[in-house]
C-alpha cells in the first residue's frame, strides 16, 4: 500500500454526487490534489473546478492520476473499480459499505494483476496530517489530527477519529492516519498498513485499532514481533456476543476463531502494548515513546 | 442470511448435484403423508445451526405412522436455541462412503476457496485439527471460475476409489451454485457416495451474502429469519442496529467500532450493556427511534451517550437526541462522552438544553453510568 502525499494526482469517480461534491471540496481545502472526477453523464463539464470525464480510463488519458477515490453507490462499485484499474491507478480508496462480496473477490484479483492497491470496502478514508486526505475523515479538525510522529491504523472510522483526537490531547500528533476498513474482506489489511508506517520515516510508533472477526490482528502480529518501533493496540469488541454481527459486516465471532482473546494475545506475545479502554493512549505513547 | 436445509438443497438440484426426493413438512399428519411418497425417509429438524443429530432432530422412519410418531416428538424440539417449526421428510440413500464439500469466500486469499474432504459427516475443523492431511483445498481466481479440470487437479494425492471424476464433476457444479446464488458459504456435509457410484448431497448448509440480498429478491423471501427480540425487530424495521443485551446499561453512540468499544469500556468497568445501538451516517435522523429502543429495554437504570464526530457530525446527532429527549422525557440518568467534529457546538447544546455538561472521556462517563445503576 502507498501513504498518499500531497503530490499524488488524484481522481474522484463519483464526484458530481452529493457526497462527492461536498468531501471533494474539503479534501481540496486541505491540500488534496485532486485532477478530475467521473461521471459519465456529464462528462466534459467542470466540477468543483476540475474536469469531468466519461471513466477513469478516458481521465487518465488527459489528467494522469495516481489514486482514485470512489463515491459509488454498492452495485456500481464493480465496474468503476474495474475502470480504474484498468486505466492503472496505482491505488484505490473504495469508501462504500454494503458491496457484495463477489464483487469485490473480482475486482480484488484483477487489482493484484495490475499491481493495484486497494484501501477499503468500507473505510472512512486516509489522512497524511497537515498535507492531504482521502475519503470523509475529519482531516482539517486540529483537535484530532495534528502533525506528529505517530501512525494510526484502524478498521473503524469513529474509533479511529477518537483515538486520533486523544492522541493529540495527550501532547502527541500523528503522521498518517490509515482507515482500513470494516469488511470481512478489504485490500489493504493491517500487516500491510503496518509495514508502510515501519518503512515511513515520518513514523515513530503505531497505534493500532483492530475489531474481533476474522484474523487480520493476528497476522499483523506476526510482522509487529520484528519491528522496533512499539506498536500500541486496541482491539473492539471484547463484550460483544459470539455469533452477533456487529455493525460492521467483519466483526462476527464464529466458534473459536477472530475472538478477543486470541487477538490479545498475539499481539502481547509480539511485544505489543495493549490498553484495556482507548482513553489510555497517551499514558502508553509517553510509556513507549517518553514526554 | 442463513438458509435451511430444505430451502438450500432446491439451489443443488438446480446446478445439477443429486439430493434425495423430500417433502417439507410443518405437521406430523403431512409428514406421515411425505414418507408414503417417498419410501422409507429419514425426518430431519429443520433448523439453521448443525448438530441436529446429536440433539435428537434426526430420526428414520420406515412407515407413514413411524414418520408421525417422531416428527411429533421433533416438532417444537429446541435446538441450540431455535424452536423447531417444520422437518424434511427425505428418502433414505445407501452410503458406501462420506464426503465433505464447500466453498467459501475467503479473507486470506481474497477469493472463493474450494475446500474437499474425505472425512464426511463430520466438522470440517475438527477434521483440519486432526487429520489435516484429509482435507484439499483450492484458492480461485473468480475471473477464471473453476471447473472439473482444476477439481481434478485438487484432488490428487486422495484415496477416492473411481468417484474422482464424479467428484470433480459436482465441485465444478457446486461453485456454479455458489457463484449464481452470491453465497457466502455453500456447503455440502455428508456428500454421500452410493455404491452404485454416484453421488447425493444428504446435507445443504446455505448463506447468502447479505450485501447481495439485492440481486437475490426471490431467493432470499426463503431465508430462514434472524431470531430477533421484539425490540431488534423494531429496530431492523426502523433500519436501526440495535441488539438487545443482557445488562441494565443503555448504550447510544456512533459508528459500529466506537458502539462496540463503548459496551467494552462499560463492562471494563463493571458494568453490563444493555444493548448495542448505533447511530450516525444519515441515521441521526433516526434518534427518537433509536433512543425510544434503549430506554424500552426493561430494567435499564442508567444510559451511555458517546458520539465522536467524523462524517457524522456531534451537534447534528444531539439536536436529533435532544428533540427526542424533550419527547420521551426519560427518567433515568445519562452520562454523556463528546468527542471530534461539531464537539464544541454539541457541547453548549448540552449545557443549554438539559443543563448537563459531558465527561472528559468514555471511561468516566461509563463509570459514572456503572455507579448510577448499582
Amino acid at each position: 500500500m502507498i501513504i498518499v502525499r500531497k503530490e499524488h494526482r488524484v481522481l474522484i469517480q463519483g464526484i458530481t454526487g452529493k457526497q462527492g461534491t461536498f468531501w471533494t471540496e474539503l479534501m481540496q481545502d486541505y491540500g488534496t490534489n485532486i485532477v478530475g472526477g467521473v461521471n459519465p453523464k456529464k462528462a466534459g463539464t467542470t466540477h468543483c473546478g476540475v474536469p469531468v470525464y466519461a471513466s477513469a480510463v478516458e481521465a487518465m488519458k488527459e489528467s494522469e492520476f495516481d489514486i482514485s477515490v470512489l463515491f459509488i453507490p454498492p452495485l456500481g462499485v464493480k465496474d468503476a473499480a474495474l475502470d480504474a484499474i484498468e486505466a492503472g491507478a496505482k491505488n484505490l480508496c473504495i469508501l462504500t459499505e454494503h458491496v457484495p462480496v463477489q464483487d469485490v473477490m473480482y475486482f480484488m484479483a484483477a487489482a493484484k494483476e495490475a499491481g493495484t492497491t486497494i484501501t477499503g470496502p468500507n473505510t472512512a478514508g486516509s489522512v497524511t496530517i497537515g498535507e492531504c486526505f482521502l475519503g470523509f475523515m475529519p482531516a482539517f479538525n486540529e483537535r484530532i489530527f495534528k502533525v506528529g510522529r505517530v501512525g494510526v491504523i484502524s478498521r473503524s472510522g469513529s474509533l479511529g477519529t477518537l483515538l486520533c483526537q486523544n492522541i493529540v490531547s495527550a501532547g502527541y500528533g500523528q503522521s498518517a492516519f490509515i482507515g482500513i476498513g470494516g469488511d470481512p474482506i478489504i485490500g489493504t489489511t493491517i500487516h500491510d498498513a503496518l509495514e508502510a508506517l515501519d518503512a515511513d520515516e515520518g513514523t515513530d510508533a503505531v497505534v493500532m485499532v483492530g475489531e474481533i472477526g476474522g484474523e487480520m490482528e493476528e497476522r499483523a502480529a506476526d510482522f509487529a514481533t520484528g519491528m522496533d518501533k512499539p506498536v500500541i493496540a486496541f482491539i473492539a469488541g471484547g463484550a460483544a456476543p459470539k455469533g452477533k454481527k456487529m455493525g460492521h459486516a467483519g466483526a462476527i465471532v464464529l466458534g473459536d476463531r477472530g475472538t478477543y482473546q486470541s487477538k490479545i494475545k498475539a499481539l502481547e506475545a509480539a511485544g505489543a502494548s495493549v490498553m484495556a479502554t482507548p482513553s489510555h493512549v497517551g499514558d502508553v505513547l509517553k510509556e513507549r515513546l517518553g514526554p | 442470511m442463513n438458509f435451511e436445509e430444505h430451502a438450500a438443497k432446491p439451489l443443488l438440484k438446480a446446478a445439477g448435484i443429486a439430493v434425495p426426493e423430500g417433502r417439507y413438512v410443518r405437521t406430523a399428519v403431512d409428514a406421515a403423508a411425505a414418507q408414503q411418497a417417498v419410501g422409507p425417509c429419514v425426518v430431519k429438524a429443520q433448523v439453521p445451526t448443525g448438530k441436529r443429530g446429536k440433539a435428537g432432530g434426526i430420526k428414520t422412519a420406515d412407515t407413514p405412522e413411524d414418520a408421525q410418531d417422531v416428527t411429533e416428538k421433533i416438532l417444537g424440539m429446541e435446538i441450540a436455541g431455535h424452536i423447531v417449526e417444520g422437518v424434511l421428510v427425505e428418502g433414505r440413500s445407501d452410503i458406501a462412503r462420506e464426503f465433505y464439500a464447500a466453498i467459501m469466500n475467503d479473507s486470506a486469499s481474497k477469493g472463493p476457496l474450494v475446500i474437499f474432504s474425505t472425512e464426511g459427516g463430520m466438522d470440517i475443523e475438527d477434521v483440519a485439527a486432526e487429520t489435516p492431511d484429509k482435507i484439499k483445498r483450492a484458492a480461485v481466481d473468480i475471473r477464471d471460475g473453476f471447473d472439473a479440470g482444476a477439481a481434478a487437479a485438487m484432488l490428487a494425492g486422495l484415496d477416492l476409489g473411481g468417484a474422482k471424476s464424479a467428484i470433480a464433476e459436482a465441485l465444478d457444479r457446486l461453485y456454479n451454485a455458489y457463484i449464481a446464488n452470491d453465497a457466502e458459504l455453500l456447503e455440502i456435509n455428508p456428500l454421500a457416495l452410493t455404491p452404485d457410484g454416484s453421488l447425493v448431497a444428504l446435507d445443504c448448509k446455505y448463506v447468502m451474502d447479505d450485501s447481495a440480498i439485492k440481486r437475490h429478491q426471490n431467493l432470499a423471501e426463503n431465508s430462514t429469519p434472524d431470531q430477533l427480540t421484539k425490540l431488534e425487530a423494531r429496530g431492523e424495521e426502523a433500519v436501526i442496529k440495535y441488539i438487545e443485551l443482557d445488562g441494565d446499561i443503555g448504550i447510544l453512540a456512533n459508528g459500529a467500532g466506537l458502539t462496540m468499544t463503548t459496551m467494552d469500556v462499560v463492562r471494563h468497568h463493571g458494568g453490563k450493556p444493555a444493548n448495542f445501538c448505533e447511530i450516525g451516517g444519515e441515521a441521526y435522523t433516526k434518534a427518537h427511534t433509536a433512543l425510544e429502543m434503549v430506554l424500552d429495554k426493561p430494567g435499564v437504570k442508567s444510559l451511555v451517550v458517546n458520539f465522536c464526530g467524523a462524517f457524522a457530525r456531534c451537534e447534528v446527532m444531539m439536536d436529533g437526541l435532544l428533540n427526542a429527549w424533550d419527547d420521551l422525557t426519560p427518567d433515568i440518568p445519562v452520562f454523556f462522552s463528546i468527542a471530534g467534529t461539531g464537539d464544541k457546538e454539541a457541547i453548549a447544546m448540552l449545557k443549554d438544553r438539559l443543563g448537563l455538561e459531558p465527561y472528559p472521556d468514555m471511561d468516566a462517563a461509563s463509570k459514572a453510568a456503572v455507579d448510577a445503576a448499582k
